[in-house]
């Protein structure tokens, strides 16, 4: 007879099953969260959470049967006698099919982990155009500090520590410190009884004795700054969010573009060792924000799309050097420029920026409904149409619900070329 | 006052020793139950989800739909819609019995009698079990089945190895023997058999692709036709066992899964077979032994009031009217019956000694109820132990549901005179595996032709396959066999209903 504590196994044996199983049905669970994302906040998308899928693509076949006659005892007979009919209800009055079987399984819900959830969201999704994707693959070395050696070269002596590991050293080994010293000579100075005159003098001359085999510094205490080489990975992304704050820009708009701007982030965060993000506002006027005041900060003035890509072309220039950082930028705005600056806007985006840029992503965001849409396209719609047209790495798209965020953003960063690279050999 | 085993709900590990050996007292001595050595294990919630997934077995190979039933409990678990099951046991030697922690002493000390003996004692002695079964050999043989699995999987690919169990698993219910006719399952010698006999099946001819036809054709006498079939082993109903034996161009791995499997169907085939008879037994001898702790006073009155709540909720059986009401529960039904057996046997009346002369009145209720336990299944229990009374006191009553009758469904027979045995009969029917599955079965391969396997399902009382399920089934089926593969359903009369061909897909990793 034995008892046996089994609490303490490693548990999660079914985690490798869990995980077959969720291969095996990736293309339905990702369906499942693309539109469970739909309807959620960003930041619940990242917590992950419940998605439902019909179990109909994993099913599990097996050979039953169906109609024919059927016979069943069942209990609780209240007034029946034999011969009697019972009417048909709409479905049999009786389930025959036990709790647990794969029948009557049609859909079922179940939780995912954070990790699993946004991997299953971003995962057929890709910045396009990585035309440094060998680069950012090939690593550079670095320096960094990595604590305390016993060797090294002088000038990399640390004093600080050296001096700490003397005085541990001394202390411990009793070392007579000067002021002991001190204070007997003055004691000797001052005696006046030979034979006690003698004594103190013999403790001087073993104290001395002592300071002597025990240094002050000590070639066991001396320690040297050590370094490390540390490969830097060059797959380094920066992001531009352009926004456009002006004042036609409404609350709703604002709205769409941060959760767009957001959900890049995360996207990025995924894909890349480092990514740095800069935030960009602008009305007539552009200015580099911290990520607080571009998402809550106020601000409300005319509109002059060719400030923020300006201030971006001159960040690049200063900070990202082209060769070593993948450039992006995404621009939100309502697509109302001053009509003077459409030229200029062109210009800069034609020799300056678009060159540069891995990808640039223009989004237009409208009201609620949409309708306005409708009408024509806007200033800056024309523009970047006319860019793309003659075949400038931007992509564009409107949206007006929230819920077209998620569909929008997959879509503009769909993996595209998969299916070139499929039929390569 | 004899000294309680536990006050209120807390226990440690000396509590469970203690309540192991009172169980075990009452069981061997009042009892008399016959156990294998029992392990008792304690595990969380979470471990208690990962066996459910996995049958109910510690250790198991690796495929998804466990993955997927493990989502699906502990999403139903977690949303509250199900309980877990207080306890899972495990027919094999010793007999391991899974306590989950949550539980309260009292709770533990129920699940110690219902599992660790009345389960126990049940595997043991059941002749199902001991003719089907292999407690010693199952852990050992699970152990090997899942590194012969992960093998496969680093030898022939995740996929193919998925393809082929996906297969394996949709046939599983039909991968059993059902007659004994061979001795009992040795799975200690059949592992170690499996190495060599794929080894040997390797070099060895395989007379059935002997008998394709090659240059002249041979005239095909009637007799040759039905040696031919003999050779074969057909008719075969062990559809795994026929593919497993015969499919020409499986791999000698695909057929040890096939193998696998089959054996693992077979092993819970007694389950499927005695659900009534196993939990009523556990259920009785659980509440013979807590009644006796408490009339011994190691169980205090409080601790005895939780265990009849929970037992209560254990054996409650919904009217069919009821929303709750999903078909009869076997914890109910096992242990109503069991208590009516003890009754008949302790107390009889006019009635019980009509109906049965063997037991009324001899009061050896654990000598009536060992027999029982060791000689009956499902369908033969209830057909020779329902009393009149049970079926009075449950208000039984047989529908009979014919699609075309207009008037609705008919009602049969209910609990009087005329009524008993029909009802009975019927009711023991339901719980025939034999009579539940459709019974389907390999009649011949057409090898003069394009070798396709024909298979005939015999239709009883119109209940056709459903359709979508067969025809995917169909596909897998094809997909080992690697030809044509046709199933025609007929009635009593051999009239053709319907006929299926499926036609392998394409597999460029099957040769």
């Amino acid at each position: 007879m034995h008892i046996i504590d089994r609490r303490l196994n490693p548990g999660g044996k079914s985690l490798e099953n869990r995980q077959r199983f969720l291969r095996r049905a990736k293309s339905l669970v990702q369906g499942a969260v693309k539109k469970t994302s739909q309807e959620r906040d960003i930041k619940d998308v990242l917590e992950g959470g419940e998605v439902t899928i019909p179990l109909d693509g994993m099913h599990e076949p097996r050979f039953r049967r169906d109609g024919g006659t059927r016979d069943m005892v069942l209990p609780g007979n209240k007034k029946f006698i034999e011969g009697d009919y019972l009417q048909r209800s709409g479905q049999g009055s009786a389930k025959d099919s036990g709790p647990g079987e794969g029948d009557s399984e049609d859909a079922f819900r179940f939780v995912l982990s954070r990790d699993e959830f946004v991997d299953l969201f971003l995962d057929d999704l890709e910045l396009p155009d990585l035309a440094k994707r060998k680069i950012a693959q090939t690593e550079s070395e670095g320096i960094q500090r990595a604590g305390y050696t016993t060797s090294g070269s002088p000038s990399n002596i640390s004093v600080s520590r050296t001096v700490r590991r003397a005085m541990a050293r001394r202390i411990a080994l009793k070392r007579p410190s000067k002021e002991e010293i001190e204070e007997l000579e003055s004691a000797i100075a001052a005696s006046a009884d030979e034979d006690e005159r003698l004594l103190l003098l013999a403790q001087l001359e073993k104290l001395k004795a002592k300071s002597k085999r025990i240094p002050f510094i000590d070639p066991l205490d001396i320690r040297y700054r050590r370094f490390e080489t540390v490969p830097k990975p060059v797959a380094q992304a920066v992001m531009f969010c352009l926004m456009d704050v002006s004042g036609s820009m409404s609350e709703h708009m604002k709205d769409l573009a941060k959760r767009f701007y957001m959900l890049l982030y995360v996207f990025l965060k995924r894909r890349y060792k480092h990514v740095d993000i800069v935030f960009i506002r602008h009305t007539d006027r552009a200015e580099e924000v911290d990520e607080q005041t571009f998402f809550y900060g106020p601000a409300s003035g005319g509109t002059l799309v060719s400030s923020a890509l300006q201030a971006m072309h001159e960040i690049v220039r200063e900070r990202f050097s082209p060769s070593d950082w993948n450039i992006y930028a995404a621009q939100a705005s309502d697509g109302d420029n001053s009509y003077s600056d459409g030229e200029l806007a062109g210009m800069l985006l034609t020799d300056k920026i678009l060159p540069v840029c891995q990808f640039f992503a223009y989004l237009e965001v409208g009201e609620s409904g949409g309708s306005a849409f409708d009408l024509s396209d806007s200033s800056l719609w024309t523009l970047y149409e006319r860019l793309r047209n003659s075949g400038a790495p931007l992509s564009m798209r409107k949206v007006s619900e929230r819920s077209e965020i998620f569909p929008v953003f997959h879509d503009l960063f769909q993996r595209r070329d998969t299916a070139q690279e499929k039929a390569a050999p | 006052m004899t000294e309680r085993l536990f006050e209120g709900a807390d226990w440690d590990f000396h509590t469970l020793q203690r309540i192991t050996d009172a169980c075990e007292e009452v069981a061997t001595k009042d009892l008399g139950l016959d156990v294998y050595p029992n392990q008792i294990e304690v595990i969380t919630a979470e471990q208690m989800l990962d066996a459910y997934s996995s049958v109910g077995m510690p250790l198991f190979y690796k495929h998804w739909s466990f993955g997927k039933h493990f989502a699906y409990h502990e999403a139903s678990y977690r949303k509250g819609l199900m309980g877990l099951a207080y306890e899972i046991v495990i027919n094999s030697s010793p007999c391991i019995s899974y306590l989950m922690e949550e539980n309260t002493a009292t709770m533990q000390t129920l699940v110690i009698a219902h599992a660790a003996f009345g389960h126990n004692h049940f595997f043991k002695n059941n002749y199902l079990f001991k003719q089907w079964t292999d407690a010693d050999g199952i852990l050992d043989y699970l152990d090997f089945a899942k590194n012969y699995v992960m093998q496969c999987e680093d030898r022939y690919g995740r996929v193919e190895v998925e393809r082929t169990l996906d297969a394996a698993h949709a046939l599983m219910s039909h991968g059993i023997d059902r007659y004994p006719g061979k001795k009992k399952l040795d799975l200690r010698a059949e592992e170690k058999r499996a190495g060599r006999r794929r080894q040997h099946e390797e070099e060895v001819f395989n007379d059935l692709w002997r008998t394709v036809p090659a240059g002249k054709s041979k005239t095909r006498s009637a007799l040759s036709i039905e040696r031919r079939r003999k050779l074969l082993g057909l008719p075969q109903e062990n559809l795994l066992y026929f593919l497993e034996k015969s499919a020409p161009r499986l791999a000698p791995w695909q057929r040890e899964l096939l193998r696998i499997v089959r054996h693992i169907a077979q092993y819970f085939y007694p389950q499927s077979q005695t659900k009534v008879m196993n939990e009523g037994t556990a259920t009785y001898v659980h509440y013979r032994i807590m009644t006796k702790l408490h009339q011994q006073g190691r169980t205090s009155d409080g601790n005895f009031l939780e265990f009849l709540q929970s037992h209560t909720n254990v054996v409650f059986q919904p009217e069919f009217d009821d929303q709750r009401f999903s078909g009869f529960n076997p914890y109910a039904l096992g242990f109503a019956m069991m208590q009516d057996i003890e009754r008949i046997v302790t107390r009889p009346e006019d009635e019980d000694r009509e109906w049965f002369p063997d037991i009324a009145g001899k009061n050896d209720v654990m000598g009536v109820l060992r027999d029982v336990w060791a000689n009956y299944r499902d369908e033969s229990f209830i057909a020779q132990f329902l009393s009149p009374k049970l079926m009075r006191h449950l208000r039984m009553f047989h529908l009979h549901d014919d699609p075309e009758e207009r008037a609705g469904i008919r009602v049969d027979a209910i609990h009087d005179e005329r009524g008993f045995r029909r009802v009975r009969r019927e009711l023991a029917r339901q719980h025939d595996v034999g009579y539940i599955d459709a019974n389907i079965e390999v009649v011949d391969v057409d090898l003069s032709g394009d070798r396709r396997l024909i298979l005939h399902h015999h239709v009883i009382k119109g209940a056709q396959l459903n359709e979508t399920d067969a025809k995917r089934v169909l596909q897998h089926l094809a997909d080992l066999w690697t030809y044509d593969v046709a199933l025609i359903e007929v009635d009593a009369s051999d009239k053709v209903l319907r006929e299926y061909v499926v036609s392998p897909r394409p597999i460029s990793a099957v040769a």
